[in-house]
C-alpha cells in the first residue's frame, strides 16, 4: 500500500510534502533531529457484572506529537487538532528546545519496509458490537456454571484499533494499523459464610474476534478464573524468609520483566542509573538463562510491526547463557551512545515522549522435565501465577506478587498458599537459577507495563524454573 | 477543529450534546468536558533534558434509555464530532441490559459548593519558562551539592497543569471549574562501595501547590531528596522476624489508598472487600479516625461537585475505630440502599467510578521522634514497592525499604525485605499516630506505627 492510500493520507489528506514541511518547521531553530507521530485511536469496552451488561463504551481520540532533539535535549509538543496551523504551532513549540539557525539537511522521506505481524482483516473493533457482547456473556455464564461457590462474576471485554504514522527528519516514513483485543474474567468464590477469594484470568492480543471462538474461548478464561478462586479457598499462610522457589511456565515470566528487563532499558543505562549499567559482557544470571525480548511474534500483545519511532521491531537477545548482551534502545539513546536501533522506542500515545520499552520478554526453554524440577525440591514454594511486579532499577531490587502458589513438600505440590510478594535483586537473583524446564510458555495476553507514567501492552513468558534462593514475603 | 474554542464555549457544547441525546431517544444524559494545558521541564546534571508543552480536550457522554445505559467519548469537539459521540452512546444503550439501579442522581442531590475553593491561580499560566526551568535546576543542584556520594541524578523537574472541567446533565445541573497546580521534584542517585563493588540508591522528594508562590524552595526539595538517598546507602537484609513497623507519612499514604479501595462502593456491593458488611462495627484501633473531605479550600482533593454533579462534602469513614461510611456514587448508593456521598469520579471514557476528595487520617499527638524513641527493635519504612495488597481478603505483603530502629534510634538502612500481615490485623494493631499530618496530595497521613508485622529477609 503506497503512502497515498494509507489511513492518514486518505482520511486527513496528509501528504508527504506536508510531513516534510512540518519537519522543516520543527528543525527551524537548529535541532539535530525531529519526528512526527500521528495517532488515531478507536476504543470499545463492555462490562458485565451480576450478569447485567452494565456498561458499553466507545470513542475516538486523535492527535499528533512533535519531537525535536538537540544534542541530549528533547523538545516535545502535541495537539489534538490536525489542522495545518495547529501542527505547525506544535512544531514551533517543540523547536524551541534548540536555539540557532536551521542546520540539518533533512533526508527525503522514504517509506520503510512493510510486513504484517498481525494480518487482521476485520479488527474486533470493526465487528458488530452485539457479537462482542455475546462473547462476554458466554464468559459470565461459564464462570457461574463452574462451581456453586462462585457468587460474583465480572467480565470486561475491551478492544482498540490504533492507526499510527511516523515521519522523521532522517528519512523514515512508516505507518501501521494496530488492532488489539482483550477479555478478562474476575470471580469471587466463598464457602458458606467463609471469606471470599478471588480468581482472575484473561487473554487476547492483536487478533481477529474469531480468536475467542477458535483459540481461547470465553469459557476457557471463565474456567481458569473459577479454578483459581476455588483453589484459594483452601489456602494457608505463605512462608516468610528465604526459600527454594519454583516458577511455573507462562505468567511467572514477569520475573524477567522486573528482575532484568527494565534494568536493561537504554535510557537508564546511558545515564548510569541502572543496577545493570556498564555490565555488558558480565555474568548476571546462571548459564542456564537466555532471555530475549522479541517484538516480532505474530499476533502477540507486545508485538509491533514498527515501534513508535518508525523502526522495525526485532528479536533482541538480552542475556545469553547468563551473560548480559545488550540494552533496549530508543532513538535518543542510540543517537547518543552510537548503539544500533533495537526497535524498542514506544509511547503510550501522541501525548507522550517515546522511551525504550520491552515488547514480549521471555526465557528460552531448557532441558529439564517440569516434573523433575518440582521433584528436586525438598521444601519450597511453587508459583503458578502472578498478579504483577515492580522494580527499583537503581538498586536493582524487584518484587512480584504471587496470586496462585503452593507449598512444595518432599518434591510434591501440597497446600495452596495465600498471596505473597517475592523479593530479590536483579543482577543477583537469576544467578540462583539451577534448573530450566523444557516447557516455555507465554502469557495469555493481558500484560500492561508502566514506566514514568506511560502504560504500554507487553507480553512475558518463561519455562518452569528452579531458583535456589529467593525471599518470600509471607507471615508463617 | 476545536481550535478556536475557549473554556467559556464548553458549557454550550455540553448542553448541545445533552439536547441531541434526548432528541435521539435518550431519557437522560450527562456530558463531561475537560481540558488541560501541561508544561513540564526536566533538567539532568545541570542541563535541560526535556521541555514539553501542550494542551488537549475531550468530551464524554453517558445516556440512559430507561434503565439501559451507553457511553462514548471523543477528542473532536466540532459539531460533527459531538454528533458522532451522541449517536454512538445512544446506539450502545440499546445493547446493554436493563439495570434497575442505573440512573442519574435525583435532582435534589445535585449542586455545587458555593464560594472560592482556591483551586485556580492566574499566576501559573503567566509563568515564564525560564523561571520554571530555573526551579528544576536549583532543586537538582541542591541535591548534587549535598554530599560527595551523590554522584548522579535522574534529574530535577518542574511540572504545571491548568485544567478545566465542565459538567452538565439533563436534570438541570450545569457547572464548571478550573484548577491549577505546579510542582518541583528532584531524584538524586548516590553511590557507595560496600566492598563487593559500587552499589547505587535513588530517592526523591517534591513540593506541590496551586501556584508558584505556594511551593517550598527548590533548595529544600533538593536537600530533602539528598538526605533521603544518603541514608539508604549500605542497606542490608535483616533476619526474618516479627517487629513493630513505623510507616513514615509518604508510605502511610499508601495504606490509606488500600483502605480507600476497601471502602469504595463497587467493592462493597460485590462483597469484594474485607470491610463489606462491617458498617457500624469496630474495625480498627480507637486511634484511627479517617476522613474524606472534598471541601477544604486549596487542597488537591477539593472540587465543587463530583463527576455526577453532586456537591463535595466531608464524610467520616472511620471514627475512633468504627466504620461509619462507605464512599459512594449514585449507582453504588442505590445498590446498597444508601445515599451518594458525592464521590463519583470519571475520566472522559466510561462510566462514573468512585474517587476520593482529601482522604486523610486525623493526626495524633506524638511527634515522629517520640514514636521512634519508644521502639527497642523495629523497622521504619520509607518506601514500599509491589502490588501485594489484596483488599478482598485483607492479605498484605509488600517489598520494603527503610531504616532499622535500635533502642529508640534509626540505626542502619535495610532493603530487599518484605513486610506482611493482614489489613484487619494492622488496623486493630495501630499503636501510634503521629502529629505530622501534611497535605502533600489528595491522600494524606501522618506517621503510623503498627504493633507487629512479619519482616521477611534472610
Amino acid at each position: 500500500m503506497p503512502f497515498s492510500d494509507s489511513f492518514f493520507a486518505t482520511k486527513f489528506g496528509i501528504t508527504e510534502r506536508d510531513l516534510e514541511n512540518y519537519l522543516s518547521e520543527a528543525l527551524s531553530r537548529g535541532g539535530d533531529y525531529a519526528d512526527l507521530y500521528f495517532e488515531y485511536l478507536a476504543t470499545s469496552s463492555i462490562s458485565i457484572d451480576e450478569s447485567i451488561v452494565k456498561s458499553a463504551t466507545q470513542g475516538v481520540s486523535l492527535g499528533l506529537g512533535v519531537r525535536v532533539i538537540s544534542g541530549e535535549r528533547t523538545g516535545y509538543a502535541y495537539s489534538d487538532d490536525l489542522s495545518p496551523e495547529k501542527i505547525r504551532h506544535a512544531a514551533q513549540v517543540a523547536a524551541m528546545i534548540a536555539a540557532g539557525p536551521a542546520k540539518v539537511e533533512k533526508t527525503p522521506l522514504e517509506e520503510g519496509p512493510r510486513r504484517n505481524l498481525y494480518p487482521v482483516v476485520t479488527a474486533p473493533s470493526e465487528t458488530a458490537f452485539r457479537e462482542r457482547v455475546e462473547l462476554a456473556q458466554r464468559a459470565d455464564i461459564a464462570a457461574r456454571a463452574y462451581d456453586p461457590r462462585i457468587f460474583q462474576v465480572q467480565v470486561v471485554y475491551a478492544d482498540n484499533l490504533r492507526q499510527v504514522l511516523v515521519a522523521t527528519s532522517d528519512g523514515v516514513l512508516n505507518y501501521d494499523r494496530q488492532p488489539m483485543t482483550r477479555m478478562s474474567v474476575f470471580v469471587l468464590a466463598r464457602d458458606k459464610d467463609g471469606v471470599p477469594q478471588q480468581g482472575h484470568a484473561g487473554g487476547g492480543g492483536r487478533h481477529e474476534l474469531d480468536w475467542f471462538r477458535t483459540v481461547r474461548t470465553p469459557e476457557y478464561f471463565a474456567q481458569e478464573a473459577g479454578r483459581q478462586a476455588i483453589v484459594q479457598l483452601g489456602a494457608v499462610e505463605a512462608p516468610a524468609g528465604e526459600q527454594i522457589v519454583v516458577l511455573g511456565p507462562g505468567w511467572p515470566g514477569v520475573l524477567l520483566h522486573e528482575a532484568v528487563g527494565h534494568g536493561l532499558e537504554a535510557d537508564f543505562n546511558r545515564k548510569g542509573v541502572s543496577a545493570f549499567s556498564g555490565r555488558i559482557g558480565q555474568q548476571v544470571a546462571s548459564p542456564l538463562c537466555t532471555v530475549v525480548d522479541d517484538g516480532t511474534m505474530g499476533g502477540r500483545r507486545g508485538s509491533l510491526n514498527v515501534d513508535d519511532e518508525g523502526n522495525e521491531t526485532q528479536r533482541n537477545v538480552l542475556i545469553e547463557n547468563g551473560i548480559l548482551r545488550g540494552y533496549l534502545q530508543d532513538k535518543l539513546s542510540s543517537r547518543i551512545t552510537g548503539a544500533h536501533a533495537t526497535g524498542s522506542g514506544r509511547r503510550e500515545s501522541y501525548e507522550h515522549i517515546p522511551m525504550p520499552r520491552m515488547t514480549n520478554t521471555f526465557m528460552l526453554a531448557g532441558e529439564s522435565a517440569p516434573e523433575d524440577v518440582i521433584r528436586s525440591v525438598p521444601r519450597g514454594l511453587y508459583c503458578a501465577n502472578f498478579a504483577g511486579g515492580q522494580v527499583d532499577i537503581t538498586s536493582g531490587n524487584f518484587v512480584f506478587s504471587a496470586s496462585e502458589s503452593y507449598l512444595i513438600e518432599d518434591g510434591k505440590l501440597t497446600r495452596p498458599v495465600r498471596n505473597a510478594t517475592l523479593i530479590g535483586n536483579g543482577p543477583e537473583a537469576m544467578k540462583y537459577v539451577s534448573m530450566v524446564g523444557n516447557d516455555l510458555r507465554l502469557d495469555e495476553g493481558i500484560g500492561v507495563c508502566g514506566k514514568e507514567g506511560q502504560s504500554v501492552p507487553v507480553g512475558v513468558g518463561i519455562p518452569t524454573v528452579r531458583i535456589d534462593r529467593m525471599t518470600v514475603g509471607g507471615t508463617a | 477543529m476545536s481550535a478556536s474554542l475557549s473554556f467559556n464555549d464548553l458549557p454550550e457544547i455540553a448542553q448541545s450534546a445533552i439536547k441531541q441525546a434526548l432528541s435521539r431517544g435518550a431519557t437522560d444524559a450527562e456530558c463531561t468536558i475537560s481540558e488541560g494545558q501541561e508544561f513540564s521541564a526536566s533538567v539532568r546534571m545541570g542541563e535541560v533534558e526535556t521541555l514539553k508543552e501542550a494542551g488537549s480536550r475531550g468530551a464524554g457522554l453517558r445516556v440512559l434509555i430507561g434503565k439501559r445505559m451507553g457511553s462514548s467519548y471523543t477528542s473532536d469537539l466540532t459539531p460533527e464530532g459531538i454528533r458522532q459521540m451522541v449517536a454512538s452512546a445512544v446506539d450502545l444503550a440499546q445493547l446493554t441490559t436493563e439495570d434497575p439501579h442505573a440512573g442519574l442522581p435525583d435532582p435534589s442531590e445535585l449542586g455545587s459548593i458555593p464560594g472560592d475553593l482556591k483551586l485556580f491561580s492566574d499566576e501559573v499560566a503567566g509563568l515564564p519558562a525560564d523561571r520554571k526551568i530555573d526551579a528544576a535546576k536549583r532543586a537538582e543542584a541542591a541535591a548534587l551539592a549535598f554530599d560527595p556520594r551523590i554522584t548522579n541524578s535522574e534529574g530535577g523537574s518542574f511540572d504545571s497543569k491548568i485544567g478545566g472541567r465542565v459538567f452538565a446533565n439533563s436534570r438541570g445541573f450545569s457547572g464548571s471549574h478550573r484548577s491549577t497546580y505546579c510542582s518541583v521534584s528532584a531524584v538524586p542517585v548516590a553511590t557507595h562501595n560496600d566492598g563487593s563493588g559500587d552499589k547505587m540508591e535513588r530517592d526523591y522528594w517534591f513540593t506541590i501547590a496551586r501556584d508558584f508562590s505556594g511551593l517550598e524552595s527548590p533548595e529544600l526539595v533538593g536537600r530533602t531528596a539528598a538526605e533521603r538517598v544518603i541514608r539508604r546507602l549500605g542497606a542490608t537484609k535483616v533476619e526474618t522476624q516479627k517487629v513493630p513497623i513505623i510507616f513514615e507519612p509518604r508510605v502511610a499514604r499508601t495504606l490509606l489508598g488500600n483502605l480507600f479501595d476497601a471502602v469504595q462502593g463497587m467493592a462493597i456491593y460485590r462483597h469484594a472487600s474485607f470491610l463489606a458488611g462491617k458498617l457500624g462495627q469496630k474495625i480498627a484501633s480507637d486511634k484511627i479516625t479517617l476522613i474524606d473531605d472534598g471541601t477544604l479550600p486549596g487542597l488537591f482533593g477539593t472540587q465543587p461537585f463530583d463527576d455526577e454533579g453532586v456537591p463535595s462534602r466531608r464524610t467520616p469513614v472511620i471514627e475512633k475505630g468504627v466504620l461509619k461510611n462507605y464512599m459512594l456514587n449514585t449507582y453504588t448508593a442505590r445498590k446498597l440502599g444508601m445515599k451518594t456521598t458525592g464521590n463519583a469520579s470519571r475520566g472522559i471514557t466510561g462510566n462514573a467510578g468512585i474517587g476520593h476528595g482529601n482522604f486523610f487520617l486525623e493526626a495524633g499527638e506524638k511527634t515522629q521522634e517520640q514514636i521512634i524513641a519508644g521502639v527497642k527493635n523495629g523497622f521504619y519504612v520509607t518506601e514500599l514497592i509491589g502490588s501485594g495488597v489484596n483488599t478482598v481478603t485483607g492479605d498484605y505483603s509488600r517489598g520494603a525499604v527503610g531504616l532499622w530502629i535500635r533502642n529508640g534510634e534509626l540505626a542502619f538502612p535495610v532493603s530487599e525485605v518484605t513486610i506482611a500481615s493482614t489489613l484487619q490485623e494492622m488496623l486493630n494493631d495501630v499503636a501510634e499516630i503521629g502529629s505530622d499530618l501534611d497535605f502533600r496530595g489528595s491522600v494524606s497521613a501522618p506517621t503510623i506505627m503498627i504493633g507487629e508485622m512479619t519482616v521477611a529477609g534472610r
